[in-house]
């Protein structure tokens, strides 16, 4: 996956940049506004992060330019300013996520890998059934089955489960799944989220040979085939 | 600029020099239409005085001839302050009269004009002015009746030196008021200046004079003094969470840093120093919520996420927070018994009061459980009462007393009971500033046994559309 990142401040962008770069990412830095215009419209990304704060051109008028410019580079925001309005404002400009410092790489490397995911699969081609392995959600339907076996669940685990399954093969974090299946954006600081995830882990997989849903530790959730080694 | 230059460009010397000029302009008049009314006065009395006088010398005339005429002349003429007397022939041959040499052709003008005369009786030589009327008697003869009107020209002299002077005083009276008006009014601006640049320079204790006249000035002094203690009491509440801050963040920065000195000294396997760095990370992560936290709560003080506000349903809120923390409460044993009545329009921020209800509920979970370990209720509760949304969350726990209560709404504050649960002191600060952004307001009450937290929010029944989420079953 190729990254551009455009931020001013040095360290934190150098530590981006190794940081993708351990992941396994290519990752190219623009240390201003108008550099990063100019890398992001000439270059082909999978992935834009930008700050908002920039010198030269402001991260959400960058945005705003490049989507001009028909650039459909899905964009991360990164702002200090981590308030409600902020984040209307960032996703109004164009951004596809927004993510306020200070934040955990690993919370950066799932939304960006979702962002990428998300680009590579055209949103019209959205499938009505989601499958991984011998489990099925039918969006339509509303029905989950595995190997057969229908499956009841909540409305709210329904959601859980579809996000999960839409993102399969990639780390969902805590918080993605608090903005997507309950629509809220603070932090969640005790257990709920996991506490519903087990809840829903207990109906999928209790019973079948192969879990599916995986917890990567200090990052969040997994749906996959097969078992992870860094799984708890 | 000059001391001088200072002084005529303040507001009160151009408004004095202003004044001065209008009411000069307005004594002027005065006095001019005084002197123009006495100088007609007088000039008529002269011309009335004149017109009977002929009148009656006529009369004489026509009863006694010649003869009595110039009897009568030089009895009138003798008497002091006399009127002028003249009478001549049809060629102008003096027959009788006070009046000595007049210009030449004078006495042929039959009618009323001023002109110059000299007296009979007089020695001096210079002219004086009079006004006179030649008439024309029957048989040729002509009579000139006038009166002296150098009164007349001394009382203008008089009257134009009088205004010369009023003007000149007034004037030079003005200038002077202007200048000290001026010059007091600027020496108590000026005061104010450099006090104002005192405080601007750090001096924060300063206040302006006031003088107790209660003028525009002393006014303007008392609200400039009201504004800086105002400023003053922020300023020192500022100060007050600052350091509430620094020493709250000092705990934990320390333990971090010992806690990384130590696994640097002690620490022998590769293992052992991974989990020392990760428990670094967890505790940095802890510092960077607390800032977060503290963050949002000054920006919801100061008033900034007021633009983000918009019509949603607090009811449908409610319900998804709860049923968010419902799980959690189940797995450590304890029911959340969630009652919310439908519709419940308010103006605010759902994000907001979703983070002000998840930080409720966790409290609850964490501090709400019953001393005896019975079974445990949480109850969540949103209902209208009158034009207000009360939103509760009771439990069955020890509560909170009394005289503590208005105490755990401040930042950082933790009642010793709960010093040895995770936490900040900073989920009820978080949830009164939303409830004040909302221009609602946040209420501990006693639940007997239990705490119950209520947030009173305004109804609006904007015509809020209704979010078309599925409701939580």
């Amino acid at each position: 996956m190729r990254i551009l990142i455009i931020e001013d401040d040095k360290e934190a962008a150098s530590y981006l940049v190794k940081a993708f770069r351990e992941t396994g990412h290519v990752a190219d830095h623009a240390a201003d506004g108008l550099d990063g215009y100019a890398m992001a419209e000439a270059g082909d990304y999978d992935v834009l992060v930008v700050d908002r704060m920039l010198p030269k051109l402001d991260g959400l008028s960058l945005i705003r330019s490049l989507r001009e410019q028909k650039v459909e580079t899905p964009v991360l925001i990164l702002s200090a300013l981590g308030q409600v309005d902020d984040r209307v404002k960032g996703l109004r400009a164009g951004g596809d996520d927004y993510l306020p410092k200070p934040y955990a790489f690993s919370e950066l490397l799932a939304r960006v890998e979702v962002l990428s995911r998300r680009r590579s699969s055209a949103p019209s081609a959205e499938p009505t059934v989601y499958r991984v392995a011998d489990l099925e959600l039918d969006r339509l339907s509303h029905r989950v089955t595995r190997s057969g076996q229908e499956i009841l669940l909540q409305p709210r685990e329904f959601r859980l489960l579809e996000y999960l399954m839409k993102n399969a093969n990639q780390v969902v974090t805590r918080t993605m799944l608090l903005e997507h299946v309950w629509d809220y954006h603070f932090d969640p600081q005790t257990n709920v989220i996991d506490v519903h995830v087990s809840r829903l882990r207990s109906k999928i997989d209790k019973g079948f040979d192969k879990p599916l849903i995986h917890t990567i530790r200090g990052a969040g959730y997994m749906v996959r085939v097969g078992s992870m080694e860094d799984e708890e | 600029m000059t001391g001088l230059g200072k002084l005529f460009r303040t507001t009160a010397f151009k408004l004095s020099f202003a004044y001065l000029v209008v009411f000069t302009l307005f004594a002027f008049v005065t006095l001019g239409y005084v002197a123009w009314s006495a100088q007609k006065l007088l000039t008529d009395q002269f011309v009335s005085t004149i017109e009977s006088e002929i009148n009656g010398l006529a009369q004489q005339y026509r009863n006694g001839g010649l003869r009595r005429l110039v009897n009568v002349v030089e009895r009138r003429s003798r008497t002091p302050g006399a009127s002028l007397y003249l009478v001549t022939t049809n060629v102008g041959e003096r027959v009788v009269g006070n009046v000595g040499a007049l210009p030449p052709g004078v006495i042929d003008r039959v009618g009323q004009f001023e002109t110059f005369y000299n007296r009979t009786d007089e020695t001096d030589t210079k002219p004086n002015v009079a006004l006179v009327r030649v008439y024309l008697l029957p048989g040729g003869f002509r009579l000139l009746v006038g009166r002296d009107i150098e009164e007349r020209i001394r009382l203008r002299d008089v009257i134009h030196k009088a205004i010369g002077y009023s003007l000149l005083f007034i004037g030079v009276l003005g200038c002077l008021g202007s200048w000290f008006i001026a010059r007091r009014v600027l020496k108590r601006v000026d005061d104010m200046t450099d006090i104002t640049r005192d405080i601007m320079a750090g001096d924060l204790d300063g206040r302006l004079k006031v003088a107790g006249t209660g003028d525009e000035l002393d006014r303007l002094a008392q609200n400039l003094n009201d504004m800086l203690d105002r400023i003053g009491e922020l300023m020192r509440g500022m100060r007050e969470v600052s350091d509430n801050i620094a020493h709250d963040l000092k705990t934990p920065l320390t333990r971090l840093r010992n806690k990384a000195d130590e696994a640097l000294r002690t620490a022998k396997t590769q293992d052992e120093l991974k989990a020392a760095l990760e428990a670094t990370i967890e505790e940095s992560d802890n510092l960077i919520r607390i800032f977060n936290a503290l963050l949002m709560i000054a920006r919801l003080e100061a008033g900034n996420a007021r633009e983000a506000l918009a019509g949603f349903d607090a009811a449908e809120a409610v319900r998804d927070v709860a049923e968010l923390y419902e799980a959690v409460a189940e797995e450590v044993g304890v029911t959340l018994d969630v009652a919310v009545e439908s519709g419940l329009p308010i103006h605010g921020s759902r994000e907001l009061l979703g983070q002000a209800m998840a930080n409720l509920l966790d409290n609850a979970l964490k501090y709400g459980a019953a001393p005896d370990g019975s079974a445990q209720t949480i109850a969540v509760s949103a209902q209208r009462i009158g034009q207000e949304v009360r939103i509760a969350v009771a439990d069955r726990g020890p509560g909170i007393p009394e005289e503590e209560r208005s105490h755990v709404l401040e930042r950082f504050v933790r009642l010793e009971t709960a010093r040895s649960r995770p936490g900040f002191g900073l989920g009820l600060s978080l949830a009164a500033a939303v409830a004040r952004l909302h221009e609602g307001r946040l209420v501990l009450e006693d639940n007997a046994p239990g705490l119950r937290v209520v947030l009173f929010l305004p109804l609006k029944e904007a015509p809020a559309p209704q979010a078309a989420l599925p409701s939580a079953a």
